[in-house]
């Protein structure tokens, strides 16, 4: 193997156990809870995994549209290679976001999330958002990317979609206080500001040409 | 400097409630709900809505202890014919002290049973002589940034102080408490000492805590949550299970603590089980004044 191939092994590895890392904490305290009710998750331990792990889902969601704004800023083209990690990360943590309102919020009676599903307008965006997620989770190999060509990177801006319902399901959720929705709608809109920015340089550019 | 600071404060003012000030007043102890269990102070205690300092559960626990609660005086004016501005201690000076077990079901869907030490409402009211035109009561939360960080906050879309009410005839329902104490102790912080409003057949947020002013009004005052999201927070705010919330269905809810293998998802029952307060809306349509 050559050091490169190594280096980016190595890398890759590296990432997905940091990935791994909130995951690691939440097993740890749910084998802490069990020997101990309440000791780990307080008396709520359904709403506090629930939005832990959706946290997660968002804040990584975001990582993985910092990636190709960071590899141009550093000049590091092939850090985009690290870009499919973190969005199957992100697609992970927001399965078991659902997952975990399914079964601990709900209480896998179907009445209560079908309901929650079409009436919740705010849990309607999140499902939505993860909806979306699952084509591009499908089509992140480097197979379907060849298959897809150039309709890949269109299928692929869903992801700007996603972003903003994700942000939306945080601030229709939000109760009084904007704090956590005003800092990742924020962090979004750094990112997406960032790609129409340089879209309209490019344009103008080409138009000047 | 020091000696006139003390007896400054030992000339006027009133001091906090104490540990050893409930155990010289002594309080009725009140029966448990049958067949619920009461939920553990360990819970009640830490796991609290109390936006003034912040809006995690377990912010007021953490930061509440900044509120200086000694001294702490209420002021109570508007439609009575003696108002006026007392320390806590004098305020309860004449007050009998009882246990009350009641449910507390919150607006987002989860509940608890707390042991409540207080006294009606209305006893503390009469004493003011609220006048004929007196139709409602307002009561208004401490506002101090300096000592409540959620006050401070820049996210924050509530406009302090926390601010509700109540018709006078449900103030004066003999379920409505002031609270001065829970699970034989008086109020921790985070619960809202010194002195705090329980009304066990309405959501949570009616139930104001650290209570500084009381007004009677002739008109319906504005209230917090009502001002900010009306669709959401009624002014009335019964516990209803036929009224959902937009964004949550109020059919049921969640008894803490719940575990990790069951949610404890029991039915929510209309007045939260408070069947008795219902003859207060009896020409009312409870789904339009919700």
């Amino acid at each position: 193997m050559n050091p490169s191939a190594a280096r980016y092994r190595w890398t890759q590895t590296a990432l997905v156990a940091l990935l791994c890392i909130p995951l690691a904490v939440l097993a740890y305290d749910f084998v802490r809870e069990i020997r101990q009710p309440g000791v780990a998750f307080g008396p709520d331990p359904a709403e506090t995994i629930v939005r832990y792990l959706g946290e997660w889902a968002i804040r990584i969601l975001l990582a993985t549209l910092a990636v190709s704004p960071l590899a141009r800023l550093l000049r590091r083209p092939r850090l985009v290679r690290f870009r499919r990690t973190f969005g199957l990360a992100a697609f992970s943590y927001a399965v078991a976001h659902l997952a975990g309102y399914l079964v601990l919020l709900a209480g896998l009676d179907a009445a209560t999330f079908l309901a929650d599903f079409v009436e919740r307008p705010y849990i309607t965006v999140g499902l939505a958002a993860l909806v979306l997620l699952v084509p591009l989770a499908v089509t992140s190999t480097r197979g379907w990317q060849r298959r897809l060509a150039r309709n890949w990177r269109r299928l692929h801006r869903l992801v700007y979609a996603i972003g903003v319902l994700a942000c939306i399901h945080l601030l229709w959720l939000s109760k009084g206080d904007y704090m956590d929705a005003a800092l990742y709608g924020g962090v979004l809109a750094l990112l997406l500001g960032e790609r129409v920015a340089r879209y309209t340089m490019s344009r103008r550019r080409r138009r000047g040409a | 400097m020091g000696g006139g600071a003390a007896l400054a404060l030992g000339a006027g003012a009133a001091h906090a409630l104490s540990e050893d000030w409930l155990t010289a007043r002594g309080f009725r102890p009140g029966m448990p709900i049958e067949g619920e269990e009461t939920t553990p102070v360990e819970y009640a205690t830490a796991y609290n809505n109390f936006y003034e300092f912040g809006t995690d559960k377990d912010d007021p626990a953490r930061y509440a202890h900044e509120m200086t609660v000694d001294p702490w005086t209420v002021d109570v004016a508007g439609e009575v014919a003696k108002p006026g501005k007392l320390g806590i201690e004098d305020l309860l000076a004449n007050v009998d002290l009882e246990e009350r077990v009641y449910r507390l079901r919150c607006v987002e869907a989860w509940s608890m049973v707390v042991p409540w030490i207080g006294f009606p409402v209305k006893t503390l009211l009469d004493r003011f002589e609220p006048t004929g035109a007196a139709k409602f009561v307002e009561f208004e939360t401490l506002h101090r940034p300096d000592e409540m960080r959620g006050q401070r906050s820049f996210f924050s879309g509530i406009d302090w102080p926390y601010r509700e009410a109540l018709r006078l005839d449900e103030a004066y329902h003999p379920l409505a408490i002031f609270a001065v104490g829970m699970y034989g102790k008086v109020l921790p912080n985070q619960n809202g000492a010194p002195l705090r409003l329980v009304v066990p057949w309405k959501y949570g947020f009616k139930s104001i805590k650290s209570i500084v002013r009381i007004r009677l009004t002739r008109r319906r005052p504005s209230t917090t949550w009502n001002d900010l999201q009306p669709r959401e927070y009624g002014f009335y705010a019964n516990v209803n299970p036929t009224v959902d919330h937009p964004r949550w269905s109020q059919a049921s809810e969640r008894r803490l603590p719940s575990t990790l293998f069951s949610p404890n998802r029991i039915e929510t029952r209309m007045f939260n089980g408070y069947e008795e307060v219902a003859p207060l809306y009896a020409d009312m349509d409870l789904r339009r004044n919700y």
